[in-house]
């Protein structure tokens, strides 16, 4: 049974990454890779990988496809031109596939309980973190605790993405418009009137069930929080999931919006606060005679306790970092005020350069129906009228 | 010659490899960036998989009044936590290749590889020949100035 | 205090990283900015001078394996030191040559130079396989960022296809040890390496191997993964070219060593898989494509970069030749070439702020207006080519010794003649600087005065860079200790 549906999924998974490679309309391809980071989620859920499955739901389904779409309000939508089969691309490919089919053949056989892999500090992890930590979840003992400062670094790349983005991108917001106008509305559009689809933002079925459904992701994301240490789940995935309650806020009422009741400035501070409070942890455990995040010298008389408060306190780190950065990196995409120049496209003989509009660019119906479906979303995302960056 | 029982990370490798193609190959760089995070949840794949125990449940101590309950297969909670660190570096990733892709549309007017690397070879070109431009004007402003004096009209 | 060095120097900029963005002060950044690497150094240096052997430090109180281990071994120690010392030195060039939006968002910069910093000398000091990837990960992603601050356009595109290439290299690296961790068991350094003798003849070793070197690879700038290097050195803003071209490349090739001699083991890697007979046709193309390229660059900093690359082939022929002596060479040249072409970098640095302009052409005679950084430049470049008196030449004749040990001496005259290149592309700045008329049309100077900033720093590096050349005993000495620590460990 297991064999035959990881045999289905997996079968999934390549059509998918198939079609996605061939697929020109990116908004459908932006759809497929979340549809790929949800099916394999279900792989991992098959392999009895909860955390990892729940972590790639969150974040591959959610958190990734809604900054695809961001990106693509801010530049074209459909891939230039289709392009032959790369001989030397589909060599390195084959070179690399093949060299790495070799090295299965000298593998234990899949899920072997006596492969190498599952000995000394698996074993260790599974016979001793019940006695050493304390916790359910060996996977929240080991990544707070044994290897915490894989987690510390983990964080820090986090920090380094928010830093990143807005280094890149932070320089220039669209303008905040005068609460209680709705931004987009006013835009010129260049589509008929009547072609044109209600905004997401007038709808009120969207407008009502996302504020009855706030708070419960708001609370889902604490009690992930608080659950991490029992079953899957952790600062990571409440960070994610809290930041996801922002990012829907933003969707469906504008980022300008989202801005103006969450300021960016403050979110930059929160920020760096938590990666503060992990090292901070990790400093502390110093001062008081102990090696960086050895926890267990916070109690010294019972250092289980010592590692409970560790892995609390880092679990909170990570937690208000992770939620803030993607609330960051969300609301920094989205608010970019959009560049107005025209795309340049080269001709054939790749020599000169004409500016053609994306609406030249030949769609069949179905696409056509696809685009027009993710314009809808790319206004939620953005806030920006996608047609109107290119003047017809 | 008898193969091992491996044809699940076969599976994962074929997955791999239309990723890395699709980076190779597709001149669009969103399109890249697509092929990118696929070819790292492929990676994130491999090391699931070789976590896994026939039969083994999650790694979730079962519990039976407080203690956990002997003798039950776990899976492996090593390749779980690496992988997370793992996740989050490729969405890190993403985020920041995107961010870079909107500014290269911004400058560029295009988000297409070959587009952009065609407007740079004209960067180039446009900048050596301006400098070439520069240096006869200088040698033959060089050589009225030893005649008749420096004249500094052309401009640069 | 002092046994907790080993992770101080990482923490401290690591730290001072978020502490930056939460101060959010555009000059106390650069301040707290500028401690945090010199302290960093201190630590650094502080461990280096002081250890009898290899220092290890239980991260989490865990035992090494069970936790994750910071391992610092006399190599380690002399390569954090080199990191973090050029850190500071070329931090003090600030945010020059940034994109204007950085303007007022200086701390964002700074803050992602410190988590680059941090990034790499965690790399040095981990001994844990899977820890090296999260640190590669800091260091990479905020290169991509600090990369595409510079001025001109081409920085963006420069940075995307260094992320590409990076990110490729990062998750081979990530391939290669998830297949090690399937073989051993286990991720430490120490025991992966206690325990690959069992599993040597399985493919999947094999394949684990030559994962980890073409990533590492990518990211070293190998002879043919070498194109995200030029673009990127060259299109950065001053600080984080000067930085990188000392360091990033060094610390990966560091990592390869590491992962040759400290996980893996000499005799399997050279012996059962000849890595040597891959890695030196590679080197010897390095030198002589690298080499060739920079003497045909219009620009100066393209003309560094390219030499980077050759440069880059000499480290990894030292290594290719799987002795201890060229273990010694290798390592002594990578803290030769670390400090020369961050000098190069600095004063590259200093002329463009004066002309404005990165050409080669602008700086036509300009070696009489400024006397001091066109001498600065000839001595980094003497040191560049290898010429006795200088610790390039330290270096380099360490890798004739150990060439010739090993018995291939048209190996010797090939590095000979790869100098020889070194020579021209050299000599075509100092033609520039000194014989040329200076442009009779060109725009003004952009400053009169000289710009300490970079000067000092610059000055600082080359009086290293000779100095150590004349009392050529003092690297020697402790490099050779470390390579035989290194590599009596190994064998």
């Amino acid at each position: 049974m297991e064999t035959a549906i990881t045999v289905v999924l997996f079968v999934l998974l390549l059509a998918t990454a198939i079609i996605l490679g061939r697929q020109r309309n990116l908004f459908a391809a932006s759809m497929l890779t979340g549809i790929f980071s949800l099916v394999s989620a279900g792989l991992f859920t098959v392999m009895e990988a909860v955390d990892v499955a729940f972590t790639e739901a969150a974040v591959g389904a959610g958190i990734s496809t809604v900054l695809m779409l961001a990106t693509l309000s801010l530049t074209e939508d459909v891939e230039a031109r289709e392009k032959k089969i790369s001989w030397p691309a589909l060599a390195v490919v084959v070179l690399t596939g093949g060299a790495l089919i070799y090295g299965t053949l000298d593998m234990p056989n899949f899920g072997d309980p006596h492969a190498v892999v599952h000995g000394e500090i698996a074993r260790y992890y599974i016979d001793r973190s019940w006695d050493e930590i304390g916790l359910p979840n060996m996977v929240t003992s080991i990544l707070a605790s044994y290897r915490g400062s894989d987690t510390f670094g983990e964080l820090g790349v986090v920090f380094v993405a928010g830093t990143s983005v807005l280094l890149l991108l932070g320089g220039r917001r669209s303008e905040l418009p005068a609460s209680g106008e709705s931004p987009g509305h006013e835009r010129p559009s260049s589509r008929p009137p009547g072609k044109r689809h209600a905004h997401v933002r007038e709808m009120p079925v969207v407008r009502t069930v996302a504020k009855v459904m706030l708070p419960y992701i708001v609370l889902f994301a604490f009690y992930v929080q608080a659950h991490g240490d029992f079953g899957p789940g952790g600062g990571f995935q409440a960070g994610v999931i809290l930041a996801t309650a922002f990012i829907l806020f933003g969707l469906v009422f504008g980022p300008q919006e989202l801005v103006r009741h969450v300021p960016p400035e403050r979110l930059e501070r929160i920020m760096a606060v938590g990666l503060m409070i992990y090292g901070g942890v990790g400093v502390v455990a110093m001062l008081l005679g102990g090696q960086f995040l050895a926890y267990g010298v916070f109690t010294p008389s019972h250092p289980s306790h010592g590692h409970h408060y560790g892995i609390f306190m880092v679990e909170l780190g990570v937690g208000i970092t992770v939620s803030a950065v993607m609330i960051i990196i969300y609301a920094t995409f989205a608010t970019r005020r959009p560049s107005l120049a025209p795309q340049v496209v080269l001709d054939a003989e790749d020599r000169c350069e004409t500016e053609v509009s994306a609406d030249d660019v030949p769609l069949v119906p179905e696409e056509r129906a696809l685009r027009s479906g993710a314009d809808l979303l790319a206004e939620g995302a953005a806030g920006t009228d996608a047609a109107s960056e290119v003047p017809s | 010659m008898t193969l091992p029982n491996v044809w699940n990370y076969w599976a994962v490798v074929v997955l791999m490899m239309v990723g890395l193609y699709i980076v190779i190959a597709k001149p669009n760089y969103v399109k890249k960036l697509m092929g990118l995070s696929l070819f790292q949840v492929s990676v994130i794949m491999l090391y699931v998989s070789m976590g896994r125990v026939t039969g083994g449940t999650a790694p979730i101590y079962i519990l039976d009044d407080g203690a956990p309950r002997p003798f039950v297969l776990y899976t492996n909670p090593v390749p779980h936590v690496l992988m997370l660190t793992a996740i989050v570096v490729g969405i890190a990733t993403t985020a920041v290749g995107l961010a870079l892709v909107v500014r290269i549309r911004e400058a560029y007017g295009s988000s297409e590889e070959d587009v952009v690397a065609e407007l740079d070879r004209r960067e180039v070109e446009a900048a050596n020949a301006l400098a070439a431009q520069r240096a006869a004007e200088s040698d033959a402003s060089s050589a009225t100035a030893a005649h008749a004096g420096a004249s500094h009209e052309e401009h640069a | 205090m002092s046994e907790h060095l080993p992770i101080l120097m990482v923490l401290v900029p690591l730290l001072s990283a978020p502490l930056v963005v939460f101060i959010k002060h555009r000059k106390a950044s650069r301040v707290i900015a500028t401690l945090a690497c010199a302290l960093s150094a201190c630590a650094a240096w502080t461990l280096a001078l002081q250890m009898s052997s290899a220092v290890s430090y239980p991260l989490g109180g865990w035992r090494p394996a069970i936790g994750i281990e910071l391992r610092v071994d006399f190599a380690g120690a002399y390569v954090a030191a080199i990191v973090s010392t050029i850190a500071t030195f070329a931090i003090s060039l600030g945010t020059r040559g940034t994109r204007e939006d950085v303007v007022g968002r200086e701390m964002f910069f700074y803050a992602a130079f410190l988590m680059c910093v941090a990034g790499l000398m965690g790399m040095v000091v981990t001994g844990d396989a899977f820890n090296v990837f999260v640190f590669l990960e800091i260091s990479s992603l905020s290169t991509y960022t600090l990369v595409a601050m510079g001025k001109e356009r081409r920085a963006l595109t420069a940075a995307l296809n260094y992320l590409f290439l990076g990110t490729l290299g990062g998750t081979f690296v990530l391939i290669g040890i998830g297949l090690m961790y399937q073989m051993t068991g286990t991720l430490n350094a120490a025991a992966v390496s206690a325990r690959i003798r069992e599993v040597e003849h399985l493919r999947t070793t094999h394949v684990a191997f030559a994962f980890l070197a073409v990533g590492l690879g990518i990211k070293l700038a190998v002879f043919p993964l070498h194109q995200w290097l030029p673009g990127a050195y060259s299109q950065a803003p001053h600080a984080v070219s000067s930085f990188l071209a000392g360091t990033a490349t060094k610390v990966m090739y560091f990592q390869l060593i590491r992962v040759v001699v400290s996980f893996f083991g000499v005799a399997y890697v050279f012996d059962t898989l000849h890595f040597g007979d891959f890695l030196l046709p590679l080197s010897l193309v390095a030198m002589f494509a690298g080499s060739l390229s920079a003497i045909f660059q219009p620009s100066l900093r393209r003309l560094l970069a390219y030499s980077s690359i050759g440069q880059v082939g000499y480290l990894t022929l030292a290594l290719s030749l799987g002795t201890e002596a060229g273990l010694n060479a290798g390592l002594l040249h990578l803290g030769a070439h670390a400090v020369t072409k961050t000098a190069l970098f600095l004063i590259a640095a200093a002329f463009i702020a004066q002309v404005g302009d990165d050409r080669l052409d602008r700086l036509s005679g300009l070696g009489k207006r400024y006397p001091l950084l066109s001498l600065g430049f000839v001595l980094g470049g003497l040191s560049l080519i290898g010429v006795p008196g200088t610790v390039g030449f330290v270096s380099k004749w360490a890798l004739l010794e150990a060439v010739l040990a090993g018995g291939r001496p048209w190996l010797a005259f090939l590095i000979l003649a790869s100098s020889m290149l070194a020579v021209v592309y050299v000599f075509r700045v100092v033609e520039v600087l000194y014989f040329r008329a200076p442009l009779a049309n060109a725009p003004p100077l952009a400053r009169e005065r000289a710009d300490w900033g970079s000067w000092v720093p610059a000055g600082l590096l080359v009086l290293v860079s000779v100095g150590l050349g004349v009392w050529s005993e003092l690297p020697s000495e402790y490099v050779a200790t470390a390579a035989q620590s290194l590599f009596g460990g190994a064998r």
